[in-house]
């Protein structure tokens, strides 16, 4: 007989630990001898018995123990690995909030996650971009000096202000989007469910610093048009994952990287573009992440490609009677990379803008191709993107 | 086909989760089964002899109550099933630990918190077996904690504002269950080394699946072979076990209600 002396410790104050360990160690028809110097071992042990269903006698001072009769763990079932290799392609519903690799016991409750195969989520590089992103938050109320003095010509400052209300705008459909699908997520594909989460956090301190910026001066933000919101609402409204992630990550947060990128070189003042090149970087993640899955299922699904220039075509069918990009917004983006009235400025804000949309055009193509699409295809589809940029 | 009815005391939201549930379970296996729930047991063992149900889920005191009346009504009562925690249970009875008594004999002239009157455990068991160690209850005050009263002590409640009232100095002793003192230690009601044990009771059983003479003998046997087969390391069903508060079903047994027969006689209950 296995014996186990708890000396002063009760039961009712840690003792029951030592005592479930030595049970769990016995075998079937072994039994424990316990005993100690505490004068209620008795009373607890038997109650512990009897929750635990385990026989028990008493011997003297003594208590006899055997082993539990049923057994919780009994059934239980790996939730694949912990590793980041350790994702299965297909985790059952009933693993649920489980961490990748616990013991699962049987008869948890199966959640629907909708998004449950991994080769819908997918990258191996999410891993790595989620713990980049966490090393990469920056605080937005020190990153820039927001005291700094802005006297900017009043137009130019109004055009400013405006280019703030439509990347917000803009910044706001970019957080919705990943946060919705995130918690569609199976939480089995962790990696996954922490890049798409940090990701929404990133666009919530865009959204601080652009809102910041257009109220550094002004009492309210400026314009909003109804046609730039049809084409945010088309990716809002998106309900699958693979077309929301390729028209908004790859094909709208890529051209959103060429414009804030602009917006870093032409901006009229420091705060502007400090605020705008720190928002790039993060778009940056973005763009990968949805490069990098959308590349991994294209692999793994062979009617991917047609499905998403399907998705093009569909989105521009839907738009085609709006007005695209709106004119404030480009005015707008003119005047503040002529940051004045001189015909010569102008002039350079003019072209700038040209050349951004050409920029925006080629890095939508080279993406394009990544993903697999052949030039002239990749070329027709960038040419149908909406002229919203996002 | 007639369902099988059984009859529950309401002592707490989660009785109507539980029967929903074995109602879902019996059926499944091709039993129909329905279930009424009653206020207090009094009601419930009256409805039993009145023909309302079935089979009634019955406190130990329901058990002796339904036991004794069935002679005199010209009925015979059975015990069929329970739970494997519905056996050997025990009571103690704590006091401050600095309390000078040392034997059950000390608490004449001083006060007992009990539970529930109406508690086997926290009040009926513990004042008989006191007096079997030789406490004169005569010369004791008991003090009752009636949390929902007609529950039969079901409710933890009464044991819990016994012993509250014991670290108040309110009482100078408390009745409670075994795992209820562990309990109560675990969720800080009653701090580490703040009582100590003064009298632990003799085993007794708790409750029951209680039938009259009359029950449809094969719908039994079905009923009774479902429970039994019931496995804990079946998932499916351990949901339902781990709410009823148990890890096996155990034909049921007569030896463990003894103590409460003499306390209900002692104590006129
Ligand atoms: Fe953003
Ligand atoms: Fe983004």
């Amino acid at each position: 007989m296995k014996t186990l002396d708890l000396g002063p410790l009760s039961l009712a104050r840690g003792g029951h630990l030592a005592l479930r360990r030595a049970l769990s160690s016995l075998a079937d028809g072994e039994s424990l001898r316990l005993s100690g110097a505490e004068p209620e071992l008795l009373v607890h042990a038997r109650g512990l018995a009897r929750r635990w269903s385990c026989p028990f006698r008493e011997a003297g001072a003594d208590a006899i123990l055997g082993p539990p009769t049923a057994a919780r763990w009994a059934g239980a079932e790996r939730a694949g690995h912990a590793g980041p290799q350790g994702a299965v392609d297909h985790p059952p519903a009933h693993w649920g909030l489980a961490a990748r690799g616990a013991a699962v016991e049987a008869g948890s409750p199966a959640f629907h996650f909708a998004l449950d195969q991994r080769d819908e989520v997918w990258s191996d590089d999410a891993g790595r971009l989620y713990l980049q992103a966490a090393a990469a938050q920056w605080d937005p109320a020190t990153i820039v000096d927001w005291s700094l003095p802005v006297e900017l010509p009043a137009e130019v400052e109004d055009a400013v202000v405006q280019v703030m209300t439509f990347l917000i705008e803009n910044e706001t459909a970019a957080l919705v989007v990943p946060a919705r699908f995130c918690a569609q997520v199976h939480p089995h594909f962790r990696e996954v469910m922490q890049v798409l989460a940090i990701q929404a956090a990133d666009e919530a301190r865009h959204i601080e610093v652009f809102t910041r910026r257009a109220l550094l001066r002004r009492p309210a933000p400026g314009l909003s048009t109804a046609g730039g919101q049809a084409s945010l609402q088309t990716l809002v409204d998106e309900p699958d994952f693979a077309m929301a992630s390729f028209l908004l990550s790859v094909l709208g947060e890529g051209s959103f990287l060429s414009l804030l990128r602009f917006l870093d070189q032409h901006a009229p003042d420091p705060i502007t573009a400090t605020i705008c090149r720190l928002s790039a970087t993060d778009e940056a993640r973005h763009v990968a992440f949805g490069l990098s899955h959308l590349e991994r299922h294209a692999a793994h699904d062979a009617t991917l490609l047609d499905r998403l220039a399907a998705a093009v075509e569909a989105r521009h069918g839907a738009l085609q009677h709006t007005a695209g990009l709106n004119e404030e917004v480009f005015d707008a983006l003119v005047l503040v990379a002529a940051g004045g009235w001189s015909p010569a400025e102008l002039q350079r804000g003019w072209d700038a803008v040209v050349a951004l949309q050409t920029e925006m055009h080629a890095g939508r193509q080279v993406r394009l191709r990544r993903l697999g699409f052949s030039e002239e295809e990749a070329t027709r589809l960038s040419g149908l993107h909406t002229r919203n940029f996002m | 086909m007639r369902p099988f009815v059984l009859g529950a005391v309401a002592y707490d939201p989660k009785v109507v989760t539980i029967w929903d549930g074995f109602k879902l379970f019996f059926e499944e296996r091709g039993l129909p089964f329905d279930y009424v729930l009653f206020h207090n047991y009094e009601r419930q063992v009256e409805a039993h002899f009145a023909g309302m149900i079935d089979v009634a889920w019955n406190s130990p005191l329901a058990w002796v109550h339904t036991e004794r009346a069935a002679p005199s009504r010209g009925r015979i009562a059975r015990a069929v099933v329970m739970r494997d925690s519905d056996q050997d249970l025990t009571s103690v009875v704590v006091v401050r630990t600095e309390d000078p008594a040392r034997v059950p004999a000390d608490l004449a002239g001083r006060r007992l918190g009990v539970g529930a009157a109406d508690s086997p455990q926290a009040a009926i068991i513990p004042q008989w077996s006191l007096a079997q160690a030789g406490l004169d209850l005569s010369r004791t005050t008991i003090v009752r904690h009636d949390v929902l009263l007609g529950k039969h002590g079901d409710h933890v409640g009464g044991e819990r504002v016994a012993a509250q009232a014991l670290l108040r100095g309110e009482v100078d002793a408390a009745c409670m269950i075994d795992s209820n003192l562990l309990a109560l230690h675990a969720d800080g009601t009653l701090p580490a080394g703040s009582v100590r044990v003064l009298h632990t009771t003799a085993p007794y059983d708790h409750c029951n699946f209680t039938v009259l003479d009359g029950v449809d003998e094969a719908t039994l046997a079905r009923f009774n072979i479902l429970l039994l087969g019931m496995s804990w390391d079946d998932p499916t069903v351990r949901r339902l076990m781990d709410l009823e508060g148990l890890k096996a079903w155990r034909v049921g047994r007569l030896s463990g209600y003894a103590s409460l027969q003499a306390a209900c006689t002692l104590l006129g209950v």
